[in-house]
This record gives C-alpha cells, structure tokens and sequence, in this order.
C-alpha cells in the first residue's frame, strides 16, 4: 500500500482528501440529528445520497422549518452539477457495467477535483477511484459518530449547532466565490432569499433563489468562461503541497 | 412528521441525476450554457441556504446569534481555516454570544 501511494501521485492525493473530507462527516451527523432527523436517516442520506451540498441542503431547509418537499427538491437542485461531473468523468474513465453505477455513485466535488487534477490517464483514474470511495467509507463512519454523539448532546442551540449549520453552508459555497461573477450571484441570491422569507412558507424561499441563479446562469455572462462557478471545493495541489 | 418517503425519493433523484452525466451524449459537454446553468445554481442554492440559515425563523426575519456565527465564519474562512474548524468557530461563535445573553 505504501509502496503503492509513494509511486502514484493521484493515489496519495485522493487519500489525504478522502481524510479531510470524510472527518467533516462528523458535522453533518450532529447537524442532521439536530434538525430532527434520526440517526437511521441521517446514516440513509449518508450512504444514498452521498454529496455534501446535498445533503446539509437537506436537513438545513427541515432544520428552518421547510416541508420535506421543499428539503427533496432543493437537494436535487444542489446534485445537477454532479451530472455535469459525471459527463467529464465518463469522458476520462469510459466505465462500462457495474462500475459506471460505482463510478456515478462516487461522482462528487471531490472526486471529480482529485482526478483531473492529474495529467497521466492512469492516474486520473486511481485519483477517481481513491478519492471517491475514500470519501464514501470515511464519510459515512463519521456521520454516524456526529450522529450518535449529536444525539446525546441535547438542546442543540446550547452548543451552537445552529451557528454550526450557517458555518458550514459559508464554508461550502466561499471556494467558489473566486470570480466577479459569482459574488453578484450569490449576493442577488441571497437578497432574493431575505425577501422572500416573510411572503412565503419556510423552504421555499431557497427555491426561490434557484430560480433567480438558473435565470442568471441562462440569460448571463456570454463573455464568462465555460463552467463558470463550477470549479470544485478543493483544490488537489494547493492540498498537497501545503 | 414522515420524512422517510421523501428522504429515500431524494437518494434516487440524487443518484440517479449523477448516473445522468454518464449517460448523455458527450456534445452536450461542449455546450457551455448548461455548464453554467449548474454553476450558477450551485452557488445561488449555497448563498441562499446560507442566509435563510442565519436570519429566517419560520417565516420572520429574525437577528440572533447565528448572524455572529455567520461573522465569525467568514472571518475564518478568509484566514484560510479548513471546513472543520470553520463549522466549529461558527459553533463556538453562537453558543459564546448565548451565553453572553443574545437571543
């Protein structure tokens, strides 16, 4: 394994961020089990839906009060750029059978950052591969131990998980803010959502703002580059160096 | 409340929506629009959790701690902190002014 990681660059990436990342698994627990999730649905949204954004974006609309269809439908918004993922993943991997379901599975931020921040083809694909599953075991372990220590901890607001929550979701969406236009985009979001708070029901005002990105991403920025705000959370190099 | 039906629809929609990048015909790749349609959404869902987060209770604007924790993250962020310690320092920052009396 040693010898392994010490002749494959995108094997070691992979792995130091399959750590990073699998650790923070243990907010997602506490979080989950703090907006009134079980520990059985928390370990469920782990292992199924398996991406980050999705997830918080999940159980942080149920935490503010939102119904689970306004929850659903603002995790599935938050999973299409998986899809555009998969689409360059496909290109790079060529999986076929019971890996492409493997492969899709396993297509997140991260894994999709680690891979092609690899020139080799070989290891592209290792990256792929360590990093997504890396991810996948860590993750889930930890969620289940934020969620069997979130659900020992009691008053959630004792702890300033609600703090923690609003915490995370900045943390999520500030590696993505490295352009002009992204910062009007989410600050045009963001005043869209304060608006809309008071004039309809909780949750909605999140699909509110969707509705105002998809018009900004359609009818803006002719001049932006392609994929504009779709750069992942991480960045492989600047981890691995440091 | 029964969060279980929609919980396992959201895993498929979320599973499924990532098995759609494998499955299209790769000149969709080639068309920036949707490219930045995703982006665009990704970032605006992000900002938009972030604040309703922070500021909504029910349907009420509302200033209480987690406005402090919001401060406090950014601050770590642009320290360049790593997403643990942000989502900590957003914790400690609420319970502290909690603590402190604020709402």
């Amino acid at each position: 394994m040693s010898i392994f990681l010490r002749q494959s660059p995108g094997a070691r990436v992979g792995l130091s961020i399959a750590v990073a990342t699998g650790l923070y698994g243990v907010s997602f627990g506490a979080l989950s089990v703090a907006s009134g999730l079980d520990v059985w649905q928390t370990q469920l949204l782990s292992l199924l839906l398996f991406s980050g954004g999705s997830q918080f974006a999940f159980i942080g609309v149920i935490a503010g009060g939102g119904t689970p269809v306004a929850a659903a439908s603002a995790a599935a918004l938050l999973g299409i750029r998986n899809a555009v993922y998969g689409m360059q993943m496909n290109v790079l991997l060529q999986p076929r059978g019971w890996r492409r379901l493997a492969a899709a599975h396993v297509t997140i931020d991260e894994s999709l950052a680690t891979s092609t921040g690899q020139t080799d083809p070989v290891e592209q694909e290792r990256g792929f591969w360590v990093a997504g599953v890396g991810i996948f075991v860590l993750w889930n372990l930890f969620t289940l131990i934020g969620a069997l220590a979130g659900d020992a901890l009691g008053d959630p607001k004792q702890w300033g998980l609600d703090g923690a929550a609003v915490a995370a979701f900045l943390a999520l969406l500030w590696p993505r803010l490295r352009s002009r236009e992204a910062g009007a985009t989410a600050a045009a979001c963001a005043l869209a959502t304060v608006l809309a708070v008071p004039v309809v029901p909780p949750g909605v005002p999140i699909l509110v703002a969707a509705v105002v990105a998809a018009l900004i991403g359609w009818f803006g920025y002719r001049t932006g580059p392609d994929g504009e705000g779709l750069e992942p959370d991480v960045d492989p190099y600047g981890k691995a160096g440091s | 409340m029964n969060l279980w039906p929609l919980i396992v629809l959201a895993c498929l929609v979320g599973f499924l929506t990532k098995l759609l990048g494998y499955l299209v015909p790769k000149k969709w790749l080639t068309n920036p629009r949707v490219a930045r349609v995703a982006g665009s959404l990704t970032i605006g869902l992000l900002a938009s959790l972030t604040v309703a987060n922070a500021v909504a209770t029910g349907q009420e604007v509302v200033v209480d701690s987690r406005l402090g924790a919001l401060v406090a993250a950014a601050v770590a962020l642009w320290l360049k902190a790593p997403f643990l310690v942000v989502v900590i320092v957003g914790a400690a920052a609420a319970a502290g002014l909690r603590l402190l009396g604020l709402p």
